[in-house]
């Protein structure tokens, strides 16, 4: 049996809260600590469980800090679990890294390219380091740009001239232009122009259509997520608490009322306990907390 | 249906390391270009350090204070021209980390599927030849305002301390690279400051044994206090590979140890940032 795409299973990731010394000191000075405590660390994933079927779109819908990005990050290598094991096309992430890494491509919410650099020197960088021939990536890459609506001439431009959208146009072509069997799509879309959002999503599908590489997609656009995801895992609190087709999510709130009708905010709230916005609220009001 | 074990073999193997490592010079060459006014800025800064410094030989010259004038002269021209040299390796080789984050492609760059050795050496090997183009335009600029004798220089032997010396310095920029990855915030600062106790330590504009013993001691371990022993030894003394021989092995030595020696490092340190979350937060 072909393994999945993704596999995790029961993964923890925790950030910061060191050791808290002062949880040594005998009676009269432990008082110290109850200014001086430190904070526990945070749980920023909790027991995170799932599996994303080869050739599936695979959607992660969540509000700001619900640990998108931190499961991306595990699965893309940058971070390693505290407890549990996430594995790619069967490979386990940490102990088969350097495996993994070939197999995969991410796209984050902010580009991240060299500034000064042009696009097409970015990818041919980005592309060499995936074993890709400048010959290569200049023969694969007008298509891709064509595709996602992005003029050839400004690819030769520093990449600090382009605009957002294009930047991140440009982050999704050099993703796609390595060919890989999965990809990571870390909120593409998020503080996009309609139109650059639109350009993108379309591509998106297109790739799912025409290859049969898998995407595993975040978001906090609930539109976005009905429209390009097979299947959907909703996140909140570092916590997967439900997952399934748009249908089927329906379906479970629905008791009764024609399935059509339920929006996907109703299932999220309903689901979660929450609306997403107000679980944006809550997690900025933790943020500046912090 | 996709073949999982081709795809992952692809990469490193196929391609080999060499095409790999080449990627981080090319793209390290392509940053300089357009980064050409600091490279004209440090240009300028080289040669007017190395006059600055040169002529204070001429200065101790005329005080009467030394009555070897041109061998002083010689002395301190070499020694701000290694500097150069070394700092402009180590600055290129130890901002591996610094250069990523401020880009703000850190995690793009390291989960691509190169190794991390590949990676450093790709780094070291531009930051080496970097370094040498922008030491020979000091040179260039700087030996026609001072009447030095080069005659009895040897350059073959030169060449030999700066091809074997340059590993060992490229295994300290690395070294020291591994702060960033450590501290995000205040890394790069220490690696500077590293850098600066080389400069103290190593013998580049006065001889070590002038140091007091307890700081003479740390000469031993710095690499810089060989290599520029190295090329005085070639330059002003004319010195063959084989009266170096004691000087080469030594540099040797240091390369063997301090560039395994500091991917390793370098391993564990990025494991660490890994674990804790220190490569990137937003996005
Ligand atoms: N490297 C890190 N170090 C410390 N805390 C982090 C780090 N990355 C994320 N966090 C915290 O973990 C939580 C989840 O963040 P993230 O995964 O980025 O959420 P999302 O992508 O869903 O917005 C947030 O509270 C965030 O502040
Ligand atoms: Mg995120």
């Amino acid at each position: 049996m072909a393994s999945p795409a993704i596999e995790t299973r029961h993964v923890n990731k925790y950030f910061g809260g060191g050791f808290d010394y002062l949880r040594l000191l005998p009676p009269p000075f432990d008082r110290l600590r109850a200014n001086g405590a430190k904070k526990g660390p945070a749980h920023v994933l909790r027991d995170v469980s799932f599996a994303a079927q080869r050739g599936e779109i695979y959607g992660v819908l969540g509000a700001n800090g619900s640990g998108k990005s931190t499961l991306v990050r595990i699965l893309s290598t940058l971070l390693l679990p505290d407890s549990g094991e996430a594995r790619i096309f069967g490979l386990d992430v940490v102990r088969q890294s350097s495996e993994v890494r070939s197999l995969i491509n991410r796209v984050s919410a902010d580009p991240s390219f060299f500034r000064n650099m042009s696009a097409v020197e970015n990818l041919l960088f980005f592309g060499r380091v995936y074993g890709f021939s400048p010959a290569e990536i200049k023969r694969r890459l007008p298509g891709i740009l064509a595709r996602l609506g992005f003029e050839w001439e400004r690819a030769l431009e520093p990449m600090s001239h382009l605009s957002r959208g294009q930047q991140q146009k440009m982050a999704v072509a050099r993703s796609f232009l390595t060919s890989p069997v999965l990809m990571l799509l870390d909120e593409p879309t998020t503080g996009l122009d309609p139109r650059s959002k639109r350009d993108v999503q379309a591509f998106v599908r297109q790739v799912r259509d025409e290859h049969d590489s898998t995407i595993l997609l975040t978001t906090h656009d609930m539109e976005e997520a009905e429209l390009l995801c097979d299947r959907i895992a909703f996140i909140a609190n570092g916590r997967i608490v439900a997952e399934g087709t748009p249908f089927k999510l329906r379906e479970r709130v629905a008791r009764g009322r024609p399935v059509e009708e339920i929006t996907m905010e109703t299932v999220f709230m309903e689901l979660t306990g929450k609306r997403i916005e107000e679980d944006e609220e809550e997690a900025e009001k933790v943020l500046a907390a912090r | 249906m996709l073949n999982i074990a081709e795809r992952t073999a692809q990469p490193g193997l196929i391609r080999g390391p060499v095409t790999l490592a080449y990627a981080f010079v090319e793209r390290q060459t392509n940053l300089w270009k357009r980064y050409w006014a600091w490279e004209l800025v440090w240009l300028v800064y080289g040669v007017v350090n190395t006059l600055a410094i040169t002529f204070i030989a001429k200065e101790a010259e005329q005080a009467g204070i030394t009555t070897d004038a041109s061998h002083l002269v010689l002395f301190l021209l070499l020694g701000t021209l290694v500097w150069a040299y070394l700092s402009a390796v180590l600055d290129d080789i130890s901002l591996v980390i610094t250069w990523e984050r401020w880009e703000g492609t850190i995690e793009h760059t390291l989960m691509a599927p190169v190794s991390r050795a590949v990676h450093l050496i790709g780094m070291s090997i531009f930051g080496v030849l970097h370094a040498i183009v922008r030491t020979l335009l000091i040179f260039a600029i700087a030996v026609p305002f001072f009447s030095v004798d080069l005659g009895q220089a040897n350059w073959f032997a030169a060449a030999v301390v700066i091809v074997v010396g340059s590993a060992s310095v490229a295994g300290l920029g690395i070294l020291t690279g591994v702060l960033p990855l450590l501290y995000p915030e205040r890394g790069t600062q220490m690696s500077f400051m590293i850098q600066a106790v080389v400069l103290l330590i190593s013998g580049v504009y006065y001889s070590v044994d002038v140091l007091p013993p307890w700081l003479r001691v740390f000469s031993y371990i710095s690499p810089a206090t060989y290599f520029l022993d190295g090329i005085r030894g070639a330059i002003i003394d004319g010195d063959g590979v084989q009266d170096l021989l004691g000087t080469l092995a030594t540099l040797v030595l240091f390369g063997v140890i301090l560039v395994p020696g500091s991917i390793a490092v370098f391993a564990v340190a990025e494991k660490w940032a890994r674990k804790t979350g220190q490569l990137k937060r937003q996005g």
